[in-house]
């Protein structure tokens, strides 16, 4: 018996539009709706609907027999969400047939698992709930963007929760060993990890229609043997791809749709299922540790995080962004709040990679730049653009600490008046049973002194709750009034 | 191997970038092994390299004959050539010249520059190719540029030898489209009797296929290089006082470099950012109109104009530049930002120009986006990634550009003709 466990990847970035250096300070929008429209209605009509409906068709065929997952960005959904509706229904669809699963990963497809180990918590956590409201799923697999994984990775998805992780089988880590088995992380032993099978996932994402290929044409008869052919032991084959690799990178002409729904026949000949990573975790038990101490991922031949890390322009532009990352968590402003998102998808330094050889050519086929300075410049003034916001907000003269307990101060002190208030209008309400309305005046005295202390409450509360934001009590015993001073208080030291 | 090579300029008396190119092409063959050139210049100064190739002056070879001795010889021209090499070339008279001026050696005066009776010289170069064939044994003749064309259409007539002939530019790119009909009719010539054509760029070859109606199978590119710059230039300080940054063109100001983009970038980037300064150096025939213009955006006091700039200046200028633009027109090679990348700054170059083609870590943009222009400037001086991308990776590019490897193409075309 074995196994094949297929999970496709469905991602689309906010693309920029051309930024001018003139336009920092003076226009916030940043994005290329035009582009991210066309590009995401065309990659939809041609294979994303068509490739739902093979899926839904095979599900319906092989009776649930037919397994997959899926991992789609925050960033995609909201694309497909705005422009092509018709594709989230047709997911739901999916998902409601049960035999689909969703995956866990970083909402923007984001670098943050290397950079801002906070802001991956809350962005995986922000994905979450999508799927969650969308799809009715919780995800329990994790797959970092890009595949990208190390052992620090692996101890904050299993920090979070996650039963197992989906990453990919480089070279320089695997060595003599096999992907198709269960391993477990070694610097988190419960986390279990799925590597993609690269030959076999590319045979179909890549290979499939390339006539110049040896195994050319490959047919789902000679495909299924392949696996069948595998040592016994090797139960496990992942085969993790782009979605838009039926339909897109695989053109429907080249037969890449009937190829699909052949082999689910040609697979229950040899005893061989369909499983999704679930089931996989579940029903098998990891073979061996595997340690990873530097980061590795499905891209570019080197499978290593050079693709978007690789020169000094990327590596600036990553470092810049996530400078400000404490900052904008501050903030509550929701533009700010998805700008930062969209900034943070890998795409962005990804079009910046300079490499020239075989590895370039695909990097130059996605980026809408002619060259990866032209990305570079683009890039950093709508980042300049960006932070000069966050500066407006929350200058750096404060520095963070000292803002976040501002801002905590004001916080507490928020929920303490909400707190208050409740009590007050069932008080209220109570005095009203009770007394049927006698009482009105009862409140009004409340409230009228209560204004004035706050005057002279204001220069000594700022700092007590200044330096110990955490100290509820002795503000809780505070009246509620304490709100408006404290605000005042901030947005002093912010000017 | 032995070819016979002419050329107008040689190195260090030069006066645009076709001396350079000869040079380098030159010995870059040479250090290829087995070959033998002959370099033919109109005006050797007795202080060209000559190591690598026997130099003749045409002002030094015989027309007519004069009875002279050996001493004589050696005394007048000495200091250029090899007296012996005045009585071959003196017993290689193949005609009665004695109707032209000539001098007391027998020889004609060059200039070896770009004169007003620029025809005539190149007329008297090619009488002059005449008697070095007939002297020099070759088994290819390769001429440099137009002005040198007829000489090896001569020298191919007399000895029979293929002729390869070296496009380094085309008067489509001087004149910006109104092209001279004389030397239109001398580069077709020269075009129509070459059994092989080198230009120094794709582009410069779509020239000459689409505008000389050339067959492209008789079109290569082999696209120029760079000599390694001396330890003294790459340890030029940097002036001291620096304090804005510096963003420099570097050519002759003339309508085929594109100079008014340049400038109307700058009045872009000046009113956004003020610590910079944009430097114009060169000299020629639209500067005073880029003075008024540089004068009439408001932009004066942050622009400068230091003339004409001449060996080790150009080093020193770029040495205190951060950011070098060519915006030219057109330009069929364009050897200057290539020097810049040696000297570690970041370069952005028009699309326009032939050394586009072979350059990946530089900015190419159209002559005529002076938006992209401002934008590339910005770039560079405001974000250090940027800069030190460019310039670390520029360095790394341009030492892979060499000129044996440029030779080892040129090589390997003779051998396809000599071999045909």
């Amino acid at each position: 018996m074995k196994a094949i466990c297929f999970y496709f990847q469905i991602h689309q970035p906010f693309r920029l539009k051309h930024y001018r250096f003139f336009d920092i300070g003076n226009d916030h929008y940043y994005y290329d709706d035009f582009a991210d429209d066309d590009i995401i209605t065309r990659i939809a009509q041609r294979s994303y609907l068509p490739a739902n409906q093979m899926l839904l068709d095979m599900i319906k065929e092989n009776g649930k027999k037919f397994k997959v997952a899926f991992s789609i960005s925050g960033t995609a959904l909201e694309q497909l969400e705005q422009y092509v509706p018709e594709f989230i229904d047709s997911m739901k669809e999916l998902a409601a047939t049960g035999c689909v699963e969703f995956l866990s990963e970083t909402y923007a497809h984001s670098l943050s698992s290397l950079y801002d180990p906070e802001e991956f918590v809350a962005q995986v956590k922000a994905h979450d709930q999508k799927i969650h409201q969308l799809f009715g799923q919780k995800p329990k697999v994790f797959r970092n963007t890009e595949l990208i994984y190390d052992d620090d990775v692996a101890a904050m998805v299993q920090a979070m929760g996650f039963k197992a992780a989906i990453t990919a089988d480089a070279k320089h880590v695997l060595g003599w060993r096999s992907p198709n088995f269960l391993y477990n992380s070694a610097s988190a032993p419960k986390l279990k990890l799925m590597l993609k099978n690269s030959k076999l996932s590319d045979d179909i994402s890549f290979r499939f229609s390339n006539p110049e290929w040896a195994s050319y044409p490959l047919t789902a008869d000679k495909y299924i043997h392949w696996i069948n052919e595998l040592p016994q032991e090797e139960q496990l084959v992942n085969l993790f791809m782009n979605y838009d690799a039926f339909g897109e990178l695989q053109p429907r002409e080249s037969g890449i749709f009937e190829f699909m729904k052949a082999l689910p026949r040609f697979a229950a000949e040899c005893d061989i299922q369909f499983w999704t990573p679930s089931e996989v975790v579940s029903k098998f038990k990891p073979v061996a540790e595997l340690a990873v101490p530097y980061p590795m991922s499905w891209t570019d031949e080197a499978r290593d995080t050079s693709a978007w890390l690789g020169n000094t322009l990327q590596q600036e532009a990553v470092r810049k962004l996530y400078s400000i990352g404490e900052r904008v968590r501050l903030c509550t402003d929701r533009r700010i709040k998805q700008d930062w998102n969209y900034l943070q998808a890998s795409d962005h330094f990804f079009y910046m990679s300079t490499k020239h050889n075989d590895d370039g050519s695909v990097h130059s086929h996605y980026s809408p730049y002619d060259s990866p300075y032209t990305a570079f410049t683009n890039y950093m003034n709508v980042l300049s653009d960006f932070m000069t916001r966050v500066e407006e907000q929350y200058p750096a003269s404060i520095d963070n600490e000292e803002l976040n307990s501002l801002l905590l101060t004001i916080r507490n002190q928020e929920q303490e008046i909400e707190k208050l208030h409740r009590e007050v209008e069932m008080m209220r309400n109570n005095i009203v049973k009770d007394t049927t309305g006698d009482f009105p005046v009862d409140e009004e005295p409340v409230k009228e002194p209560e204004s004035e202390p706050v005057k002279e409450e204001k220069p000594a509360a700022k700092k007590p709750a200044a330096k110990k934001p955490a100290a509820k009590k002795p503000a809780a015993k505070k009246p509620a009034e304490k709100k408006p001073a404290a605000k005042k208080a901030a947005a002093k030291k912010a000017k | 191997m032995k070819a016979l090579m002419f050329g107008w300029e040689f190195p260090p008396h030069i006066l645009g970038g076709l001396g350079t190119a000869s040079y380098g092409l030159t010995k870059g063959m040479w250090e290829n092994g087995d070959m033998d050139i002959t370099f033919v210049i109109p005006k050797p100064w007795g202080d060209e390299p000559n190591d690598f190739a026997n130099i003749i002056g045409a002002n030094s070879t015989p027309i007519a004959w004069r009875d002279v001795n050996w001493d004589y010889v050696q005394t007048r021209i000495g200091n250029v050539m090899d007296p012996q090499m005045y009585f071959n070339l003196r017993d290689h008279i193949y005609g009665d010249f004695n109707y032209m001026s000539t001098n007391d050696l027998g020889c004609i005066e060059f200039s070896g520059r770009y004169p007003e009776n620029l025809l005539e010289e190149i007329n008297n170069y090619s009488i002059v190719a005449g008697v070095i064939a007939r002297t020099v044994d070759c088994d290819i003749i390769h001429s440099h540029d137009w002005l040198t064309y007829p000489a090896g259409i001569h020298a191919k007539q007399v000895t029979g030898k293929p002729l390869v002939i070296h496009v380094h530019a085309t008067d489509f790119d001087r004149s910006r489209g109104n092209v001279n009909p004389t030397v239109f009719s001398i580069e077709k010539d020269g075009m129509n009797n070459a059994d092989h054509i080198i230009t120094v760029s794709n582009l410069t070859r779509r020239t000459v296929i689409e505008k000389y109606g050339i067959s492209p199978d008789k079109v290569t590119t082999v696209h120029n290089a760079v000599e390694p710059l001396n330890e003294e230039l790459l340890n030029l300080p940097i002036p001291p006082g620096k304090q804005n940054k510096v963003v420099t063109f570097l050519g002759r100001i003339t309508m085929q470099k594109g100079p008014e983009y340049f400038v109307e970038a700058a009045a872009q980037v000046l009113h956004k950012v003020n610590d910079v300064q944009f430097v114009m150096a060169g000299s020629g025939d639209m500067m005073d109109k880029m003075i008024r213009l540089a004068a009439k955006r408001d932009i004066a006091d942050r622009f400068h104009f230091t003339g004409f700039l001449k060996g080790k200046q150009v080093y020193e200028m770029l040495k205190a530049s951060d950011v070098y633009i060519m915006p030219s027109v057109s330009e069929p090679f364009g050897i200057s930002p290539l020097e810049a990348m040696q000297m570690g700054v970041p370069s952005i170059i028009s699309k326009q120009s032939g050394c586009a083609e072979i350059l990946d870590n530089v900015i190419k943009i159209d002559y005529w986006d002076t938006n992209a222009m401002a934008d590339a400037i910005y770039s560079i001086i405001k974000y250090p990634a940027m800069y030190n991308e460019l310039r670390n990776q520029g360095l790394a590019e341009v030492n892979q550009i060499t000129w044996d490897k440029a030779g080892a193409k040129v090589i390997n075309i003779y051998r396809n003709l000599i071999n045909r």
